[in-house]
């Protein structure tokens, strides 16, 4: 199958939960190899979105296709096969607290792959050397900061060589130093690993500094796309407003004359 | 417009109330039946995960077997207390074995050490489901392509129906050991008539029953604890995986309490079996 300009597109996509209308058709195309950031307020449907993305919820109605295949009326098997060029980190890394580092990374592949020992326990050590960690396989998820489980969620997503990646509020709950070498340890894999990555987050510094596209919802629609510098020229007071309350100042001095009306910068 | 009478509105806001409250308890059980489907569907397509039924086999044989023999013990002595004092006025305190023995074997031991199982196992199924849904390691497990019900429920499920039989055995040994120690020990009954009249009276048959009930309650115990493990909402927090563990609790024992009476009623009433 000859493979597709956009690694995801989603098309005309609804999704209610009961009367509480969360993505009101939606349409999106994300490229191969782009970092795509979804951006919004909280509850605006970014976290579903990308639930949606990894088949984990069903779309009311819409399509949703992950390179070139639709996913949202496939069979659990088919899915799974998807599902495979697909990984993902959890807001909260989502670490089996049962299994050691190690075990969590190996996870896939002693589920999936008929791989020994040896090549299983090869490929952890490589994985967790892409994220900055070593000497931590036969520690538990509770014996690690928040940043070092993230990181190894990170490699546990990571084991498969998926093509594509997704984020989960990549840098919520740590401290800005943390924050700061997550967004450069994912910068880092997106060129290094050329996969499509989706990062969703309300983090106004990851988003910058991560992105190479990015999109803004509002009201389960897409209000704003484009390359971060089209997005803050974009003449929109929601988005605007989002941006100034968490972009770095170095973005909030720039010539826009919306950003300015909010910041309080026009002085002309 | 009509307007409704005072007397009318709190009825209906009550008949509204318990309109949802019956739609959604059906609700409820109709989830709970399809998971049911869904989990003996996937036990019988390969592969089995021997390691993780092996976990489990230990972990509720190896937990439970102390608390099911010392309930166990303590119901026999009880029932040979009870049966020696109420027989005695007429005379035929010599059938307190038989009157332990058939008592241990077709419903206590089983239903014990189902009730046993239900607040330890049950509930700890619960808890820890209900924890790995509110973490987000069960979207995790979906994510990397494994069906959660094959890698969480069918080792659960298959550990509590082969468990409970052999701990009933236990249990029902227990009990019958029970009534012997506090009949002989506290009416100077005599031992080896009592081991007589409890071989006389304990046929295979009964042991099967005992067996068919405990298998039974196994699977409702383990269904219940994986249902109400499956059902929180991910936003329910520490909270809900409380509310999720009493309720799984609770809803195991009128399980098994309900199911007891029907397998009653279709393997002395219906069958015939004695």
């Amino acid at each position: 199958m000859p493979k597709t300009i956009f690694m995801i597109s989603i098309k005309n996509v609804r999704k209610a939960f009961g009367e509480k209308k969360v993505l009101n058709g939606l349409d999106l195309e994300i490229p191969r190899g782009e970092t795509l950031v979804i951006m919004g307020r909280s509850g605006c449907g970014k976290s579903v979105l990308l639930k949606i993305i990894a088949g984990l919820l069903p779309v009311d109605t819409g399509q949703v296709w992950v390179d070139g295949t639709e996913i949202t009326k496939l069979k659990r098997k088919p899915l799974n096969e998807i599902r495979r060029k697909i990984g993902m980190l959890f807001q909260s890394a989502a670490l089996f607290d049962s299994m050691t580092v190690a075990e969590n990374i190996a996870f896939m592949l002693d589920q999936h792959t008929d791989l020994s020992q040896q090549e299983v326990r090869k490929i952890v050590d490589e994985k967790l050397k892409l994220v900055d960690l070593q000497g931590v396989q036969e520690l538990r998820p509770a014996q690690l900061s928040g940043g070092m489980r993230k990181r190894v969620g990170l490699a546990r997503a990571l084991a498969f060589n998926p093509e594509i990646i997704l984020y989960d509020e990549p840098t919520t709950g740590l401290d800005p130093v943390t924050c700061t070498e997550i967004n450069e340890l994912m910068r880092d894999l997106n060129q290094k690993l050329e996969v499509t990555s989706v990062v969703v987050t309300h983090d106004m510094h990851s988003a910058f500094s991560v992105g190479t596209l990015m999109v803004m919802l509002y009201e389960g629609k897409q209000i704003a796309y484009g390359t971060p510098d089209d997005l803050i020229n974009e003449d929109n007071p929601v988005l605007q407003q989002f941006i100034l309350f968490g972009a770095p100042d170095q973005i909030l001095n720039i010539d826009n004359p919306t950003l300015k009306q909010f910041t309080g910068r026009n002085t002309e | 417009m009509h307007n409704p009478s005072p007397e009318s509105a709190p009825s209906n806001g009550l008949a509204f109330l318990m309109k949802n409250r019956v739609y959604h308890a059906l609700s409820e059980i109709g989830d709970a039946f399809r998971l049911l489907a869904e989990t003996i569907f996937q036990i019988f397509r390969p592969p089995l995960q021997f390691d993780l039924l092996m976990k489990q086999l230990l972990f509720i044989g190896f937990n439970s077997l102390s608390v099911v023999l010392v309930s166990g013990f303590f119901t026999g002595m009880v029932l040979g207390i009870q049966g020696y004092v109420q027989l005695k006025p007429y005379a035929v305190e010599g059938s307190v074995a038989q009157f332990v023995s058939i008592s241990v074997v077709k419903e206590l031991g089983p239903m014990i050490t189902a009730f046993v199982l239900s607040g330890r196992i049950g509930a700890s199924i619960t808890a820890e489901l209900s924890t790995m849904k509110v973490t987000e390691q069960i979207d995790a497990l979906e994510v990397m392509g494994t069906n959660p019900v094959k890698y969480l429920v069918v080792p659960r499920f298959l550990a509590c129906s082969i468990m409970l039989p052999i701990l009933t055995i236990f249990s029902t040994f227990a009990g019958i050991f029970g009534g012997y120690v506090a009949v002989v020990s506290l009416f100077s009954f005599n031992g080896d008539f009592y081991i007589l009249q409890v071989q006389k009276h304990l046929y295979v048959g009964s042991v099967l029953i005992s067996l068919i009930k405990a298998t039974s309650f196994g699977m409702a115990i383990a269904a219940v604890g994986c249902y109400k493990g499956f059902s929180i909402s991910t936003a329910g927090g520490a909270e809900g995986v409380g509310t999720a563990t009493t309720g799984s609790a609770v809803i195991s024992l009128v399980t098994i309490l309900v199911l007891d009476f029907v397998l009653n009623h279709i393997l002395f009433n219906i069958l015939g079996l004695k």
